[in-house]
């Protein structure tokens, strides 16, 4: 069992930077616990209580709600056409089977919610875009390699996009959005045998990323 | 972990999910969706009352929010920490128990400088025991607690002024539905127990819902 000294300059509580931690072991106290947490949040945050990521959001500009709303539409609908596609396709059995059926449910009820809320706001309602998928279904693998991106890229569109949000209704409604996004997420991950939450915080992408990550799949 | 597969359902989680809040966008969303008979709908006709904040006795306006979660957080830190010594996990389960914890310290630190750099005080750390009598009787609090916390967060998404708060919270707020939905993965339930579209949780429900764990 190895005793560390962390030590940071740039840490958000200068006193942490001495802390040592005995970070083997299984044991740590509750007060042990908070330190670490506080090392790792102070590598991102370091003397700013905002951290870079929280920033960037910042600096994007946003449409209007009708257009916010529209790019989490296309959105959708590229999960929403992917997941149907997968009931047939993917080569999924037993939970990640189940797990489909109910994603591809959730999107759709989400393109179908977007889709009656632009319009009670006023807006015309982007079309489903065409989609192209590729190689995506020629194994279970690809299939939750691809929608692991798909969510995961999802979450940090809506909360990228959420803080230019002016109404406060639509924000909440995208809110209740988004913590689904993030449910799937975590689910698909798991199916993939990987972490479910693998940061501390989901880092809020801007249209530009999020678009470059979703355009291979736009025909 | 296929005995864990065995237990209460959703319904008994959900009491400590009352809808609150009022967002009648949620209610255009929910009669947009069509039926909705899986979930509670009791708030979608609430509006929120005017007045005095929910979380004025965590300080004022941002502050007050950001303490309130504040709290929630170090709640959960504590209450995943005794987990971890307690010696009823292993192996991956363990870890993945073990990762939240480190997670939620995270949200420590970061609530609790955005508190001070706002020049106010922190909250302080609560006293807290949890129960740990089982691995499964765990899990099930720790879905529980999880399910609560994001439903907070969503609770006070609309009521954040600042856009760097907000940024912040929902950065938190989609970790926690993350730790949710793995933790009802594990007990073998559906990952979205409120359906497409997650709910959020009034003050005074999720402090009822904690209260039993704070001790002096």
């Amino acid at each position: 069992m190895s005793d560390k000294v962390t030590s940071n300059e740039q840490f958000a509580n200068p006193e942490l930077a001495a802390v040592r931690i005995d970070e083997d072991s299984e044991d740590l106290s509750r007060s042990e616990v908070l330190l670490k947490g506080a090392l790792a949040a102070g590598a991102v945050y370091g003397t700013l209580a905002v951290g870079p990521f929280v920033r960037k959001a910042l600096a994007m500009t946003g449409g209007s709600d009708v257009d916010i709303l529209n790019f989490a539409l296309t959105l959708e609908y590229l999960e929403a056409k992917f997941y149907e596609e997968a009931k047939t396709r993917a080569k999924a059995s037993g939970e990640l089977k189940s797990l489909v059926n109910l994603l591809a449910s959730d999107e759709k009820q989400h393109v179908e919610a977007l889709t009656a809320t632009i319009k009670d706001l006023g807006g015309t309602p982007v079309k489903a875009p065409g989609v192209d998928f590729g190689d995506a279904f020629s194994s279970a693998d690809a299939f939750t390699t691809l929608a692991i991106t798909f969510e995961d890229t999802g979450v940090s569109a809506y909360n990228g996009a959420a803080p230019m949000i002016k109404s406060k209704e639509v924000l909440a409604a995208a809110g209740g959005i988004v913590q689904v996004e993030a449910r799937h997420a975590a689910a698909i991950r798991l199916q993939n045998k990987e972490e479910p939450a693998p940061e501390a915080f989901d880092p809020p992408l801007d249209e530009k990323q999020v678009l470059k990550a979703v355009e291979p799949f736009l025909a | 972990m296929a005995d864990m597969k065995q237990l209460a359902g959703p319904q008994s989680r959900r009491k400590f999910l009352a809808v609150g809040g009022g967002s009648t966008a949620l209610a255009a969303f929910l009669a947009a969706c069509g039926s909705d008979s899986d979930s509670m709908s009791t708030s979608t006709t609430t509006m929120k009352p005017a007045g005095k904040s929910e979380t004025a006795q965590f300080g004022k306006g941002d502050v007050g929010i950001l303490n309130y979660a504040l709290t929630l957080e170090y709640l959960e830190t504590a209450f995943y920490a005794d987990v971890v010594k307690s010696g009823l996990f292993k192996g991956a389960d363990l870890e993945t128990i073990r990762k939240f914890g480190m997670e939620e310290a995270e949200h420590v630190q970061a609530l609790t400088q955005a508190v001070k750099s706002m020049g106010a005080k922190p909250a302080p750390e609560p006293k807290a025991e949890f129960p740990l009598e089982s691995a499964k009787s765990v899990l099930e609090l720790a879905a529980t607690v999880e399910n609560l916390g994001a439903a907070a967060y969503l609770g006070q998404a609309a009521n954040i002024e600042s856009p760097e708060v907000l940024a912040s919270a929902l950065a938190i707020h989609s970790v926690e539905g993350r730790h949710a939905a793995a933790l009802n993965t594990l007990l073998g339930e559906t990952i979205t127990p409120d359906g497409a579209f997650a709910k959020p949780a009034d003050v005074k429900t999720v402090l009822k819902s904690v209260e039993p764990f704070i001790v002096g």
